[in-house]
């Protein structure tokens, strides 16, 4: 079914004429040729005034098919697996007191640099003061590799860890981060890496001069002050004075953000996570929603797929890449295939996929009953309690998403089973597709002519994660997610949008591009009306590629895929990253409230997004009526 | 935001900071030099084909002892026939050299490669070079047909497609930026603000 932008049927190659006319009036728009002299200096207009026909201007306009082209794969050297044991990231620290003080405008003489003064600083005092340095440190990330230059946090209390260290944050608790950048030259970097960051705390209700905004990164020597309210959306809007608790947010995370350069600044390891705690998920499993306590028995995970060198054993980036980058080792919180120790009860672990390109299907698998399901409960999406815990075989998630599961491991006491990720991947578009996803598409197939499927054979995947379940019963406090506790209700997507914008997100002349237009930190593409509704569609006219699209501020309910309600039902839930497959339509519903400020949209693949699939805008008490930004 | 834009230029554009501001921070540590003269070799060789190119006045230029190494440079492909965005990259191109003014040819190196070196002979590029008004320090280059293929996939201007590999049209609207001595790469659409192109190739000219 294709429709117009007023929601007739129309026929498909219509649908094709409007969305290629579309496209050549943006491009040239886009490049600033509006005049009919212009035009005609340039050849594309013709004697008789009509535009000259322009095949092949736009990279998808021919309509190809192909996701089964082999990425560029580099071999990493050989190495052991699961003989390491998983790094539990240290708890971020805070410190006494910042000198100088914090100062309500940015203290530029200091070596501050924040685009705006604090909007909320007085209203939410910071009762937490974070004193955080990103450094160089030498780590070992396998036996089987030489010792690492990798890029990390220090929070000045001697816990100096890539990924960095675990904020423990509550709502209620306002906090602050003086974020130093404490990096090397350049010509230390190592290959890749540019030692000028601005740190972006993902999905926080945060005020703009505190997000971490793409533009506004640093230099060594430098510092921003970011202040933290931790406080629940709505709170001088919809639900004053405190917000809705069902707006609540659990498993966040920080990394570097820095225009152009964020994939290769991430893979150097400046990722981290950040759980934020309330009166129900409460860390005790004695107390709340009786969450398994943490952090004993609730375990953030930093998956990170990488390439070293077979010559040196060196992390390698590919530098010069417009796709996306495949690693072939897989890590997790820093080391290749870990294991961990657990004993036979439930667990709460929260999956974070730091990419740069990759999605993983997880499944759990016991390598001696490969036949068997071994299904688990995930209680949370993009880091957001569900209504319920829903039981799984398996949980697909792209880069920047996270799900926060249960494991009950009691069925394996005695026995190891692993964390796999049975997703077939071979580039940088996307998973290969389902079968049968496009009728009369040629599948993919291996040099034998053997049609390879999306979904990899148990055991014949990419083994991430060794679980050791030792020991007899145990206590166990944590609520049993059989038993269907209820967690938070979703938020209401009834209200009237004052506005629905439309986004495309498109590969242009081998650039990637949001509506024909490029990033640029100088322009706006689009004002929202503080604490109004808006609802965006998210297009994806290639067949070929699949974008995890992340809009920061305000977290997303999908109200369709296609016209039809997500089927998915992990999607029932609040989102912050939302997966745009090949050929999709996606219906999102937004209230952005409360701050005002800049911010942005952009593919969260992190090749695509630092090759300028990405919009700024912002928040104002006035909001424009731009329709496609 | 132009502000702090034109703040942000010129932060890039004087040297990094260093003597006082450093030492208030706790200090940074550093890989061996060894390790990084390594790591810059293996971009060479992974990403750096030396082949022999010739200028729009004929001159040899060997690809990375002559135009990429010790400099911040911008690299993209175009053919002077191509009559869809080649065209206005190339002028957008003009415009980005305008704005960065006598800074090319003496911090920056521009470089603009044809994908139809059958085709664009010293002479062709020495008259689209004109027509597009390119000043000292941008280059226009041609060479064997097989030493350009070899630096297209090389630098990754590419398409996961065959079909669309196929099309010249796809890899015309990217350019590369670089820093070689600091292994500082990046890429930016070669129709997207020529302001914002000039302020993205200061980023990585750095003393650091």
């Amino acid at each position: 079914m294709y429709y117009n932008v007023y929601g007739e049927k129309v026929s498909r190659a219509r649908f094709k004429g409007m969305l290629n006319a579309a496209k050549n009036r943006r491009e040239l728009i886009a490049a600033g040729l509006t005049s009919r002299r212009d035009l005609w200096k340039m050849g594309l207009l013709t004697a008789a005034g009509t535009l000259a026909a322009k095949n092949g201007l736009s990279a998808q306009s021919t309509g190809s098919f192909n996701l089964c082209a082999v990425g560029n794969q580099a071999a990493s050297p050989p190495t052991p697996a699961f003989v390491e044991p998983l790094p539990i990231m240290p708890q971020m620290q805070p410190v006494p007191s910042l000198s100088p003080a914090h100062t309500l405008a940015p203290n530029t003489a200091a070596g501050e640099v924040r685009s705006a003064n604090d909007q909320a600083f007085t209203q939410f005092p910071p009762q937490l003061l974070y004193n955080v340095t990103q450094k160089a440190l030498q780590v070992s990330m396998s036996p089987g590799l030489p010792t690492q230059t990798v890029w990390g946090f220090d929070d000045s209390n001697g816990h100096a860890t890539s990924p960095g260290p675990t904020y423990k944050a509550t709502y209620g608790v306002p906090q602050l981060t003086r974020n130093w950048n404490g990096l090397p030259p350049a010509s230390q970097n190592g290959g890749f890496g540019m030692p000028s960051v601005t740190t972006h705390l993902h999905n926080a209700h945060n005020p703009s001069e505190s997000d971490g905004n793409p533009c506004d990164f640093y230099d060594q020597g430098h510092f921003a002050d970011q202040h933290y309210p931790n406080v629940l959306a709505g709170f001088s809007s919809t639900n004053p004075p405190n917000g809705d608790v069902n707006e609540a947010l659990s498993t966040l995370w920080y990394h570097d953000h820095r225009v152009d350069f964020t994939s290769q600044n991430t893979y150097k390891g400046l990722v981290g996570f950040y759980l934020l705690f309330n009166q129900f998920d409460t860390g005790d499993e004695t107390t709340g929603f009786h969450l398994p306590s943490y952090p004993q028995f609730d375990i953030p995970l930093v998956f990170h797929d990488k390439v070293f060198d077979p010559s040196s054993g060196q992390l390698f980036f590919d530098l010069f890449t417009l796709d996306g980058i495949l690693g072939d080792k897989f890590l997790v919180n820093g080391k290749v295939q870990p294991f961990l120790e657990v004993q036979p009860r439930r667990y709460r672990f929260r999956l974070l996929d730091t990419g740069p390109s990759r999605f993983y299907e997880y499944f759990l698998t016991d390598l001696n009953n490969l036949s068997a399901q071994n299904p688990f409960w995930v209680i949370a999406n993009d880091g957001n309690l569900l209504p319920v815990p829903i039981q799984v075989q398996s949980v697909r998630i792209g880069v920047a998403e996270r799900v926060d599961i249960i494991i009950d491991f009691r069925p394996f006491a005695g026995k190891t089973v692993y964390l796999e990720n049975r997703l077939r991947q071979i580039n940088g578009q996307g998973p290969v597709p389902p079968q049968g996803f496009l009728p009369g598409q040629v599948e993919c197939s291996d040099a034998n002519g053997n049609v390879l499927s999306d979904i990899m054979p148990a055991g014949g995947g990419n083994l991430l994660l060794q679980f050791r379940v030792s020991g007899t019963a145990v206590q166990d406090n944590s609520v049993d997610p059989a038993t269907q506790p209820r967690f938070y209700q979703l938020p209401s997507t009834n209200a009237q949008p004052r506005i629905t914008r439309t986004f495309k997100f498109d590969r242009l002349n081998g650039q990637w591009s949001v509506n024909g237009a490029f990033m640029d930190c100088s322009r706006f593409r689009f004002q929202v009306q503080q604490n109004s509704v808006e609802n965006f569609i998210l297009v994806n006219a290639t067949g070929d590629w699949t974008h995890p699209v992340h809009i920061h501020l305000e977290e997303h309910q999908i109200l369709s895929r296609n016209r039809a309600a997500p089927t998915l039902a992990i999607e029932n839930s609040r989102k912050d990253v939302t997966q745009l497959h090949p050929n999709e339509r996606v219906l999102l519903f937004f209230r952005f409230r409360d701050w005002l400020g800049k911010y942005p949209i952009h593919c969260h693949n992190v090749v695509h997004e630092d090759h300028a699939m990405m919009g700024l805008w912002h928040v104002q008490p006035e909001g424009d009526t731009v329709l496609t930004p | 935001m132009d502000t702090s834009r034109r703040k942000l230029l010129g932060l890039a554009m004087t040297a990094p900071f260093t003597g006082a501001l450093l030492s208030a921070r706790p200090s940074a540590s550093t890989a061996g030099a060894t390790s990084n003269a390594a790591a810059r070799e293996r971009i060479r060789q992974r990403f750096f084909p030396n082949v022999v190119l010739r200028n729009q006045d004929n001159q040899k230029f060997r690809f990375y002892d002559d135009i990429v190494k010790d400099r911040v440079v911008t690299i993209n492909f175009f053919f002077a026939k191509c009559e869809d965005i080649c065209p206005l990259v190339t002028s957008n191109l003009a415009k980005v050299q305008k704005v960065l003014g006598d800074r090319v040819g003496r911090d920056i190196f521009m470089n603009s490669i044809s994908l139809k070196p059958e085709q664009d002979t010293p002479g062709q590029l020495k008259a689209f070079s004109k027509m597009h008004h390119a000043g000292p320090g941008w280059n226009f280059f041609t060479g064997k047909p097989a030493d350009i293929e070899l630096l297209r996939r090389s630098l990754g201007f590419t398409n996961p497609d065959p079909r669309l590999d196929q099309d010249t049209n796809q890899h015309i609207g990217n350019v590369r930026y670089g820093n070689e001595r600091l292994m500082l790469w990046a890429a930016c659409p070669g129709m997207a603000d020529a302001h914002f192109i000039a302020e993205s190739i200061a980023w990585v000219i750095r003393n650091d």
